[in-house]
């Protein structure tokens, strides 16, 4: 049975009974016991250092060159904190309720209160460790909006919060390398998890620059990996981004939870080509002040200040009068992909629509021509004092924009798609993070717990240093309290030297393929179809489909893989197909979950549950709870259910019209 | 935007590994489009290579977005190509004509040695940052984060140093391969801030100490680093940190 072991008595004191009654363990003892923490971004770094700083023996790993560059450095809007300093009304309450509405009623009622409940502390460490945020004029912290929500509650440093806040945590991380509290191990995978007697015990990993195995051993293992987007081959996450760990510890036995809700974000640079790598967002705040159009009639070939203002289709503005622009990101995802597919789209791919700032620029122009009394401004005047406003605002953006395409967006409206983001799924984990496995953790976006079917802008940061800074230095405690008997175990142990050689095994049969196609093709073959048929929108035909298709691809993979060179070297090539092989089988789980979820929620859109005008129609009935899938042979899987109870919150029915 | 397709010839530095000599090796890289990015070009010379049999270009790349700080390459004698406050990964083929020959290096820098082709092992910076690039603060000792006013424009000027993205451009466009730009950025960051009060002066002198202990070159004002860094950071930075270097020197012989 699943338990989530989620604190009994009222909502708002779960969390501080918990801390005050959890069990501790001494300084002497802390200094016995060993925590490995595989990945080092925002969760990972956040929480090796803390647990250094408690005194855990730690070993960090993570595959770039340095715990620097995890992904978690790309995110550019904030980070959500209910501090009300604006003395806008917000509260920890309102937090938590608005993450809960926003992950439309699929997520768990004492992790998100908890996540508010911490979330102040978080900007205070933050300041503390000297994270620049933005200030005003009177040096306190500044605020800025973010969809959603009512308030003012997102901190964020220019468009680099994200690059800001993991620089702090990888400045306590490497405080702690240099005081001997943690080791860290750069350019190493982790291809497996070593489990004794029922316990996470240990990793077995690869040292990418030599290609050698090694095995680790960890009184616990907390695996704060990131999340799977990549599984769609093109997607906003960093060419690394990988499921790998996630799924060894999966094939371990850990249940994998909601792997079906993934979030495509609105606004992205689109796809130039085959050759495209990867997607590059664009930040939700553009949302603020552009308008998103396409032309009215099909085909329309024309350059888009070519076509005039009554041809032109606001489409967002017409199906959503109350929010227009800014609806959530999973409404103005599937909005594009309507009008595409109905054959609007614009650009040479038609997989695209517009992004608009000629009447912002208007408008600020205006307003500035007034704040500086001219009143007889030119329309020359008003363009430019209106340009120089949009660059204060969003200039950043906007080169990104011109470097990636060569199309200058002060001029020229900015084309613009959806794109993969982020994935609310992962390894299911219960109210002290762990997973179904005794002593395996997970953290940050690799678990699934916070975000419902939908995440909320600015709250991937806040969820990652959450559990990283406040949640794991407490329940990891509750667990290693009954350790202190167990003394390091010797990795000459038979289940490390078991665990090796199949690693070693698969290893050498991916070599041994020595096939005709590419690592690469393979994975752009899995991303078409996972994008085609398990992306915006999905129906059980197509996933039925997708199901069939991907099982084919896996069979050809195994089978036609060609990789170059040798084991024993740094080989980029042999690292990507350790990987792809476990997306391909990721993605036949993720379309056998949206194929049960016979409803649609936040980011998962079955065609076949929408109300009349297209909306997603949630069915609280039947699925009001936590899809938890045990993997039990090959393309079989079982379902376990959490149900999610609310007592505090009453779900209903999102509107924005 | 018009694109079109063109061909180049690379002339790409190739090396097994860090004992090995390394080489120039020619390709030709045909039919690339001027909307790809310079890795994703290389990305279809990789798959070519593979197809053809042979090793493909070892690179560092991960986020192509211009912030993980991965990515590395000395393009036609300068770190991260011909664009300004650019990284590898943003640069496009547009930047590029057709027939042109592109010379493709990794950072060369005693203290970055070479993994294999275009990687190399820029671990001396975190060795950097472990000297002393952090506040020590252990996790619940923070009050309240507007406990503390900071006046908005130390506050940005510190930002400003902080976007530092670690690639080691800096060090690579420098003659001596100096880290002096690297480290007056951390220095600067944290100096210009009052929770990196407690620890200005030993920090200063622990991370220049690092710096020079992990081979890297002097200073002399050229200004290389700067013209090449992506993040557009300072040179400013230097002259700081030599007067945060100074007082500290002054204040430990008391």
């Amino acid at each position: 049975m699943l338990n989530s072991k989620i604190p009994s008595g009222p909502l708002d004191s779960k969390w501080k009974n918990y801390k005050s009654t959890c069990k501790l363990v001494n300084p002497a003892n802390k200094r016995k016991l060993e925590v490995i923490v595989v990945g080092t971004g925002l969760a990972g770094a956040s929480a090796a250092a803390s647990l250094g700083e408690l005194g855990y023996k730690v070993k960090a790993f993570c595959f770039q060159d340095s715990p620097r560059r995890a992904h978690s450095i790309a995110a550019q809007g904030g980070i959500n904190a209910a501090k009300n300093y604006q003395n806008d009304g917000d509260s920890v309450y309102r937090l938590f309720y608005d993450t809960i509405k926003g992950g439309d009623y699929r997520a768990r009622e004492g992790n998100v209160h908890r996540l508010a409940e911490v979330s102040g502390n978080i900007i205070d460490h933050c300041v503390a460790q000297g994270v620049p945020f933005a200030r005003e004029y009177g040096g306190l912290l500044s605020n800025r909006s973010f969809g959603g929500t009512q308030v003012q509650r997102t901190f964020y440093a220019a468009g680099q919060t994200g690059q800001q806040l993991l620089i702090g945590a990888y400045q306590s991380l490497e405080r702690q390398i240099s005081l001997g509290n943690v080791e860290m191990f750069n350019r190493h995978e982790m291809l497996d998890v070593v489990i004794i007697d029922g316990k996470a015990r240990g990793i077995i990993c690869r040292n990418l620059v030599t290609g050698e195995l090694e095995r680790h051993f960890g009184h616990s293992v907390l695996l704060c990996t990131g999340g799977y987007g990549n599984v769609f081959y093109l997607s906003t996450n960093a060419m690394g981004s990988n499921v790998t760990a996630a799924w060894k510890a999966h094939k371990k036995g850990a249940y994998f939870a909601n792997p079906c809700f993934t979030q495509i974000h609105p606004t992205c640079i689109p796809v130039s080509g085959d050759h495209q790598s990867k997607l590059t967002l664009m930040s939700e705040s553009l949302r603020n002040d552009g308008r998103i159009w396409v032309p009215k009639n099909q085909g329309d070939n024309r350059k888009p200040n070519e076509i005039p203002e009554e041809e032109r289709d606001y489409y967002l503005e017409r199906r959503y009068p109350a929010f227009g622009n800014l609806v959530p990101r999973d409404v103005a995802s599937r909005a594009a992909k309507e009008r595409c597919d109905a054959g609007y789209g614009v650009g040479s791919s038609k997989q695209a629509v517009y992004l608009d700032y000629a009447a912002a620029i208007q408008r600020y122009g205006k307003i500035e021509a007034g704040k500086k009394g001219l009143v007889h401004a030119d329309a020359a005047t008003i363009t430019a004092l209106g340009k120089e406003v949009v660059k204060e605002k969003y200039g950043n953006l906007f080169d990104m924009y011109e470097k990636i395409t060569g199309e200058n967006p002060y001029e020229i409206p900015m084309r613009i798609y959806p794109a993969v983001h982020y994935t609310m799924g992962g390894l299911w984990v219960d109210y002290e993070l762990m997973t179904s496995i005794p002593g395996l953790y997970c953290l940050g976006e690799a678990n699934f717990s916070d975000h419902g079917a939908n995440r909320l802008g600015a709250s991937a940061l806040m969820q990652g240093l959450a559990d990283g800074y406040f949640v794991i230095p407490y329940t990891i405690g509750n667990y290693l309290s009954d350790e202190i008997r167990t003394s390091a175990i010797a990795t000459d142990h038979p289940a490390f030297a078991e665990a090796e050689s199949k690693v070693r095994d698969r290893i050498h049969m991916l070599m041994n393929i020595k096939g005709t196609k590419t690592v690469e093709s393979f994975h752009k073959r899995l991303g078409k179809i996972m994008w085609d048929k398990c992306g915006m929108a999905r129906n059980a035909e197509g996933l039925k489909q997708a199901i069939k298709e991907i099982q084919q691809l896996k069979q050809e993979f195994w089978s036609d893989v060609k990789i170059p060179g040798s084991i024993n070297e740094m080989n980029p090539e042999l690292d990507k197909a350790n990987r792809v092989a476990d997306f391909i089988e990721l993605g036949e789980l993720m379309c056998i979950d949206a194929l049960n979820r016979e409803e649609s929620c936040g980011g998962h859109f079955r065609e076949e549950f929408q109300t009349e005008e297209g909306e997603a129609l949630r069915n609280d009935d039947q699925f009001m709870y936590v899809s938890a899938w045990e993997l039990k042979n090959e393309h079989e899987w079982t379902l376990h259910r959490e149900d999610l109870n609310y007592e505090v919150v009453k779900p209903s029915q999102r509107s924005y019209k | 935007m018009e694109h079109k397709n063109i061909n180049l010839k690379l002339k790409v530095w190739r090396q097994k590994n860090s004992n090995d000599n390394g080489t120039f090796e020619t390709y030709d890289a045909k039919n690339i489009s001027t909307e790809m990015s310079f890795l994703e070009m290389f990305d279809v010379l990789n798959e070519d290579l593979i197809k053809e049999g042979k090793d493909p270009i070892a690179f560092d790349h991960d986020c192509r977005e211009g912030i993980c700080g991965m990515c590395s390459m000395y393009i036609d004698g300068r770190p991260h190509g011909p664009w300004t406050a650019n990284t590898t990964c943003q640069l496009h083929m547009r930047a590029f004509n057709e027939g042109d020959t592109v010379v493709v290096e990794p950072w060369r820098a005693k203290a970055f040695p070479v993994i294999k082709d275009l990687m190399v092992d820029r671990s001396a910076f975190d060795r950097i940052i472990q000297a002393g690039g952090y506040v020590s603060v252990n996790t619940g000792n923070a009050v309240d984060g507007n406990s503390l006013p900071i006046e908005k424009d130390k506050a940005d000027a510190s930002f400003a140093a902080a976007m530092c993205i670690g690639c080691g451009a800096c060090v690579a466009a420098c003659k001596n391969s100096s880290a002096m730009l690297f480290t007056s950025a951390k220095v600067s960051h944290l100096a210009l801030l009052p929770q990196g009060e407690p620890e200005r002066q030993t920090r200063v002198l622990n991370m220049v100490a690092q710096m020079d202990k992990e081979g890297f070159g002097a200073c002399t004002n050229t200004g290389a680093c700067e013209a090449v860094c992506p993040k557009e950071i300072s040179i400013s930075n230097i002259a700081r940190m030599n007067s945060e270097y100074l007082s500290a020197s002054l204040n430990s012989e008391k």
